[in-house]
């Protein structure tokens, strides 16, 4: 168990090679999905990066490594072939003062630095000290004639996370929107490090406190394929519970943003109230509204609290509520005149980006990791066909948040089902062994998308851990979607993204 | 007209906190306890028990500081002897060193001090109040509990609070997060825009101590080196009893032992 070992299939290539191979493998339509691109920084001063790639239906990623040496931090950008990859490779830039030469804008994006020899270095013992981000760093241009800058943000109008939008607009339409997430940035790849697995658990589901349970899973997936273990099925069982339910809690709350952005007050008010039932029955199932310290290593703590039967018939009086509601929103018009062509996202540009969660599949990309790849009991449950729709506006977008409500509402019936016939005292969860070592990826279909862990373990503590969240790959996306649209379009467009700004900054 | 009847369908569904006591409130566990009259644990086993060093154990007993948890319940899983869950929402507190339980019998002198010059200070807000949040690296939980206060059952509306745009009309930061080094200026800048008097509230043990990121590089663990923060609320997130009771203290309209915080 002590000797580490690679659980994926992985091939290492010098950098232009890498680059050619990755950039071969994602071209065309029938191409690999790119998920992302991570680095780690290795104790001689080099990095070693790593793109993953999701071919088809692969059960597992194929992950392509390069090694820089110290003292030659660079290599040729992908972003010029696969665009996908541009906040990948800032944020390399950022944390490992990596250069990806010819990158089109390799502006500070976590966190902007004169010095690239400050950079944290995420992967080595390396404890940075405090580390002020220096906004002299960034760039304060602007192009076009009369074109002017609203800045929103950092601290914005109403509860919501601190993010700047700099809207430039010549008064009215949006032709560019620029997007920092720096402030909020909290050092999370640094804080895994030198946890134990058990630990890294807690970090992992205060990434992107919404989502929790999807973080909590996609931690503990990479640790339970590392260590080659299976969870029980009442353990499955539970996680699905959970995850369901947070799915559900995120939908309504985009449903919330949206109603309230149209000025549907009793519409708001209504959303309102199930979304508070939705975290109350958390809450009485675990002591925590939002899931947390429920899922761990190897399984589960513990059954919910609340007795199947009884858990059953709530949920079924909160599903004809919510459905009575959803629908009754879908049926108002001055509601949906608002949704309707506002902030489409062109059904090309999201395949190339391999745009994931609600943002994909109203985009024509139908992934789903709980049907793609299932996970936990997802493979033995019937999830039902993924929602078809390729406007990309609002609209689909709220769409599939109304078609996925339903399969979770069918998917939580059937784990209620599977809960009541499980027989007394069934295990819910197994031990990981104490020196867990080796390096894996692990990752869960949150609400937002698939979350996707890639972790290193050495002897039982994490050194690396790189969470990447659906909102920080979709975010980007919010640079493509403003065509044609207004100033007033924008809360629109920012709520049926449904994305958490502290996902995106770590 | 359809969406009006929809909602009188439903019947009244808001609380009547704080005239009456609430079940939900009362019966939500949102804090550890140490239990009394068990020998201490040592202090290496009662480092080991908590991931955010929480817990201290010395000559006069173990100590949680409630700034710290997380509420991970490690501890009541370990030594479900020594640690219990604290029914109550009633978690907010007017000093950080009020954080720590059990409390030390020696603050209560300097906690009344605390409690009458907060009194001075917000006697104006009894009636209305104007609540600017900053969101200062939270994990964006807190704030869909901020957001929930507005919604119908806690509807904070009906005592008089409001959230508001701009801290010029704001009587209370309410600020979230464990200090980001990034939201540091923007703070700085809405705290110094803010109307005086002004009380600024940790909402959160992120805010309160910086929980699992009190080490981090890019965080100054927690709000304090940022504002001077009158009132502590913890809670991972903290629930929004928990927030309406922090609010509440701000106004002075809390009687009996809520008040004594």
């Amino acid at each position: 168990m002590t000797a580490p070992r690679q659980t994926s299939p992985a091939t290492s290539f010098p950098p232009d090679r890498w680059r050619h191979e990755v950039t071969r493998l994602v071209a065309g339509d029938q191409g690999a999905r790119f998920a992302g691109l991570f680095g780690s920084a290795e104790s001689d001063g080099g990095v070693r990066l790593s793109a993953y790639l999701f071919p088809g239906q692969a059960p597992e990623p194929l992950v392509l490594h390069t090694d820089l040496a110290a003292g030659g931090l660079q290599y040729p950008a992908l972003t010029t072939d696969l665009p996908a990859a541009f906040w990948y490779e800032r944020v390399l830039h950022d944390l490992f003062g990596v250069v990806p030469q010819g990158h089109p804008r390799l502006d500070p994006l976590l966190l902007p630095l004169r010095d690239p020899g400050h950079a944290p270095l995420p992967g080595t013992a390396h404890r940075p000290q405090p580390i002020d981000p220096e906004e002299s760093a960034l760039p304060r241009a602007l192009t076009g004639p009369g074109v002017f800058t609203i800045p929103h943000g950092p601290v914005r109008s109403g509860v919501l996370e601190s993010v700047e939008y700099l809207v430039e607009t010549p008064g009215e339409d949006i032709p560019r929107v620029q997007i920092r997430v720096f402030h909020k940035h909290r050092g999370v790849s640094k804080a895994f490090e030198r946890r134990t697995v058990d630990e890294g658990v807690l970090i992992a589901e205060r990434v992107e406190g919404i989502a929790s349970v999807a973080h909590a899973l996609a931690f503990c997936h990479a640790a339970e394929t590392c260590a080659r273990v299976d969870v029980p099925w009442a353990g499955r069982l539970v996680r699905v519970l959970y995850a369901e339910l947070e799915r559900i809690a995120n939908h309504l709350d985009v449903m919330l943003k949206l109603t309230d952005a149209a000025g549907l007050a009793v519409a708001t008010a209504r959303f309102g109230v199930h979304k508070e039932r939705v975290l109350r029955l958390n809450g009485r199932l675990c002591g925590s509204r939002f899931g947390r310290s429920v899922v761990m290593p190897g399984g589960v703590r513990a059954l919910p609290a609340v007795p199947p039967g009884e858990l059953g018939a709530e949920l079924d009086r909160l599903h004809s509520a919510v459905t009575a509601d959803w629908r009754a929103a879908m049926g108002t018009p001055s509601f949906l005149d608002r949704l309707r062509g506002t902030g489409p996202l062109p059904m090309p540009v999201a395949r190339r980006h391999g745009a994931l969660g609600p943002i994909g599949r109203a985009s024509g990309c139908a992934e789903d990791a709980r049907t793609d790849r299932p996970y936990d009991a997802y493979g033995s449950l019937a999830l039902g066909p993924p929602p078809q729709y390729t406007e990309g506006d609002v609209m689909a977008r709220t769409r599939v948040r109304g078609h996925e409500l339903t399969h979770s509402f069918a998917l939580l019936s059937q784990v209620v089902d599977e809960l009541r016939a499980l027989p007394d005292g069934s295990p819910l969860s197994v031990p990981l062994p104490d020196d867990l070592s080796g390096e894996s990826a692990g990752w869960a279909e949150g609400p937002q998308g698939e979350t996707l862990y890639v972790l290193r373990f050495d002897r039982g503590r994490v050194v690396r851990c790189a969470p990447r969240s659906a909102s920080f790959h979709n975010l980007v996306l919010f640079h493509e979607v403003f065509a044609g649209d207004i100033l007033t379009d924008f809360p629109f467009i920012e709520a049926s993204f449904g994305l958490s700004i502290a996902g995106v900054a770590v | 007209m359809p969406w009006f009847l929809r909602g009188l369908r439903e019947g009244v569904v808001t609380t009547r906190y704080p005239a009456r006591p609430d079940a939900y409130a009362d019966g939500f566990p949102a804090a550890v306890a140490v239990r009394p009259g068990l020998p201490p644990p040592d202090p290496a086993e009662a480092a080991a028990l908590c991931p955010t060093g929480a817990i201290a154990s010395g000559a006069d007993g173990t100590r949680v500081d409630r700034g710290r948890c997380v509420m991970c319940r490690r501890c009541i899983r370990l030594r479900p002897d020594a640690f219990a869950e604290a029914a109550g929402t009633a978690t907010a507190v007017i000093a950080r060193t009020a954080l720590v339980v059990p409390r030390a019998e020696e603050d209560e002198a300097s906690l009344e001090r605390t409690r009458a010059e907060l009194a001075a200070r917000t006697a104006r807000f009894r009636r209305s109040l104007h609540i600017r949040h900053v969101d200062a690296g939270s994990d964006g939980s807190e704030e869909w509990e901020i957001a929930a206060l507005t919604n119908p059952v806690y509807d904070i509306h009906r005592l008089g609070m409001f959230f508001t745009a701009s801290p010029r009309h704001a009587d209370v930061l309410l600020v979230t997060g464990a200090g980001a080094r990034g939201m540091a200026a923007p703070l700085r800048r809405t705290y110094e825009a803010t109307a005086r008097p002004v009380v600024v509230i940790a909402a959160g043990t992120d805010a309160c101590g910086g929980g699992v990121f009190a080490d981090s590089y890019a965080t100054h663990g927690g709000v304090a080196p940022l504002a001077d923060v009158d009132i502590w609320v913890p809670g991972s997130p903290p629930s929004p009893f928990s927030l309406l009771h922090a609010l509440l203290l701000a106004t002075g309209r809390l009687s009996g032992s809520e008040a004594a915080r």
